[in-house]
């Protein structure tokens, strides 16, 4: 039975995190030596929807109708669990985005199918089991969790499964279903982007600082440096409990949990509700001036001195890097 | 107004997570438990809502007897009844099922959960309560408007946010920026005794995940330290050595 992946679209463009989910998705499928079909919801041009056909989809279903062009979770449920049903799918697999998040778990019911939200391995089938390993308290642990549903639904933690080219056929195909009314009550009135260039959950690189700074009006360097880094900033949670930046930055236990390439923590001291939240990243760079921060701890990389001198300092480093590279 | 608040049991966030019988088991000796962090958000935002007899906050918990001093708290901090359904929560599955069979039973005008909890970090039971009751679910909303029988929400988006509206009854998850969570005060602790708890057994409802085992992220090694004045060497290091540059 094919593998169905749910390619969430930001404005017509897929993202990375999209690619990295049908690349797991592909993978799932040749465990199970079946195909594995893509389906699109929304306006998505030709191109890009070719572009899911080089990490491994062999079909491509278009679903565009103007009453689905906004995120609906409800009345997107209802088209992917459809589709799954028309294909025979047993497998629906999607990316553990915002939305993501509010659409596994309708898809699981109307399924009845177990989910497993925060995936960060692909499943092991080994004696007609089938085990994944997902995120669990806050990321101070992994819990190996079994589905013992004959359908299954999995949302994959951003940022945890490397994308890979594997071209396949890609037939798009139109896929229409009728919408209910009743799965259209929730109206989205406006889309605010935030000034931000890189989201933070989406960020390979993320630059966070902590009461260190002192102070709201000095956050430029912080700025300066994600910007040079294309990173994403962040903080933690006494800065946003303080109002010095908004809570969509804060990260940890009870913010947000990331997994970038490279999180480097200036200020802050290493509490271990934040060291939770971050506990996923690839590589840890330290700032701090106290040498007995707990967060020197979990560090890859550190230095001990005063965020005031060190900041603008690494800040003339990585521009002398940017102008030899 | 009736609203539904959903709460978790959950260990303190301040908890030193360890595991027991061969990592099967969450060693809970010596764990203090708390109402999930983002519950408390929902279970704020509904007294809010409700302030000044403008009508009713039930709180519902999963969970055995052990429970109902968290429940407690919640009552203390000013939720009007509570009602606990006697069942370990077994998995997101499991407790959305026993909670809709609830609403089935009695109606709501508003349930809301926490975003997430923060042992099992599933976003799942509000969307599953959606589905289950045929409602609209809003999974990490940051706000929460409610104008007669229409509400406006902000919906978390990578990047940004989405502002909608949702006629009641709905179901949404809340995070941080819906509501400062409270302190119950004295006047509160002593209501709490005598509000009202039921306790409602649990219903039959098909098995769909199990946890087989734990494990814990590995050991980082020793930290490279970069004299403060050689900011140089740090770039070279994350590039050459690190490459994530």
């Amino acid at each position: 039975m094919p593998v169905l992946i749910f390619a969430e679209n930001a404005d017509g463009v897929f993202k990375k995190s999209i690619f990295e989910a049908v690349t797991y998705a592909r993978a799932i499928a040749d465990q199970n030596n079946t195909s594995l079909i893509a389906i699109s919801i929304g306006d998505v041009n030709a191109a890009e929807l070719a572009a899911l056909s080089k990490y491994g989809a062999d079909k491509v279903l278009n679903v565009s109708n103007a009453k689905l062009k906004n995120f609906v979770n409800q009345a997107y449920a209802s088209v992917i669990a459809e589709a799954a049903k028309k294909e025979g799918a047993d497998i629906v697999v999607l990316s553990n985005s915002f939305s993501g998040r509010g659409l596994a778990p309708r898809i699981g019911v109307k399924l009845n199918a177990g989910v497993i939200d925060g995936a960060v391995s692909l499943p092991d089938q080994s004696g007609g089991k089938f085990v994944v390993k997902k995120t669990a308290f806050s990321g101070k642990a992994f819990a190996i969790t079994e589905l013992t549903s004959a359908n299954k639904v999995i949302a994959l933690t951003p940022n945890t499964y490397k994308v890979e080219e594997k071209a396949a056929a890609g037939t798009v195909e139109d896929f229409s279903v009728e919408t209910k009314e009743s799965d259209l009550k929730a109206m989205l009135k406006e889309i605010v982007r935030s000034a931000e260039k890189v989201s933070l959950p989406d960020a390979e690189i993320v630059v966070s600082a902590g009461r260190g700074l002192k102070g709201p009006e000095n956050w430029g360097m912080i700025e300066e440096l994600a910007g040079l880094l294309g990173a994403a900033t962040a903080c933690s949670k006494p800065v946003s409990d303080a109002g010095w930046r908004p809570h969509s930055e804060h990260v940890g236990q009870t913010g947000i949990a990331v997994s970038p390439n490279l999180y480097i923590a200036i200020g802050i001291s290493g509490a271990i509700q934040h060291l939770a939240g971050i506990s996923a990243s690839k590589v840890i760079v330290v700032i701090n001036k106290d040498p007995e921060a707990p967060f020197f701890k979990v560090a890859d990389y550190g230095i001990v001195g005063d965020a005031f001198e060190v900041v603008p300092k690494l800040i003339e480093a990585v521009k002398q890097y940017k102008a030899i590279a | 107004m009736k609203i539904l608040v959903c709460i978790s049991n959950v260990p303190d966030t301040t908890t030193k997570i360890t595991f027991t019988d061969n990592n099967t088991q969450f060693n809970t000796s010596g764990v203090q438990f708390i109402i999930n962090p983002y519950d408390e958000i929902a279970l704020a935002r509904a007294i809010e809502l409700t302030d000044g007899d403008k009508g009713t906050v039930t709180v519902i918990n999963v969970g055995e007897a052990a429970t109902e001093a968290t429940i407690r708290k919640a009552l203390a901090i000013g939720a009007t009844d509570a009602v606990r359904i006697n069942a370990k929560p077994h998995d997101a599955w499991f407790v959305a099922y026993q909670i809709a069979g609830y609403i089935k039973q009695n109606p709501f005008d508003l349930i809301l959960t926490g975003r997430e909890s923060i042992d099992y970090n599933g976003s799942k039971v509000a969307a599953m309560l959606g589905e289950l009751l045929d409602l609209p679910s809003v999974s990490i909303i940051k706000k929460l408007e409610v104008d007669g029988t229409t509400a406006t929400v902000e919906r978390e988006i990578e990047g940004g946010k989405e502002v909608m509206t949702i006629p009641l009854p709905f179901v949404a998850g809340t995070a941080e920026g819906v509501a400062e969570p409270k302190i119950p005060n004295m006047r509160g602790i002593m209501s709490a005794r005598t509000k009202p708890l039921t306790v409602v057994e649990p219903v039959e409802v098909q098995q769909t995940s199990n946890i087989i085992s734990y494990e814990t992220p590995a050991p980082r090694g020793q930290v490279t330290l970069v004299p403060a004045d050689d900011t140089a060497k740090l770039v070279d290091l994350l590039h050459t050595e690190a490459r994530v540059i």
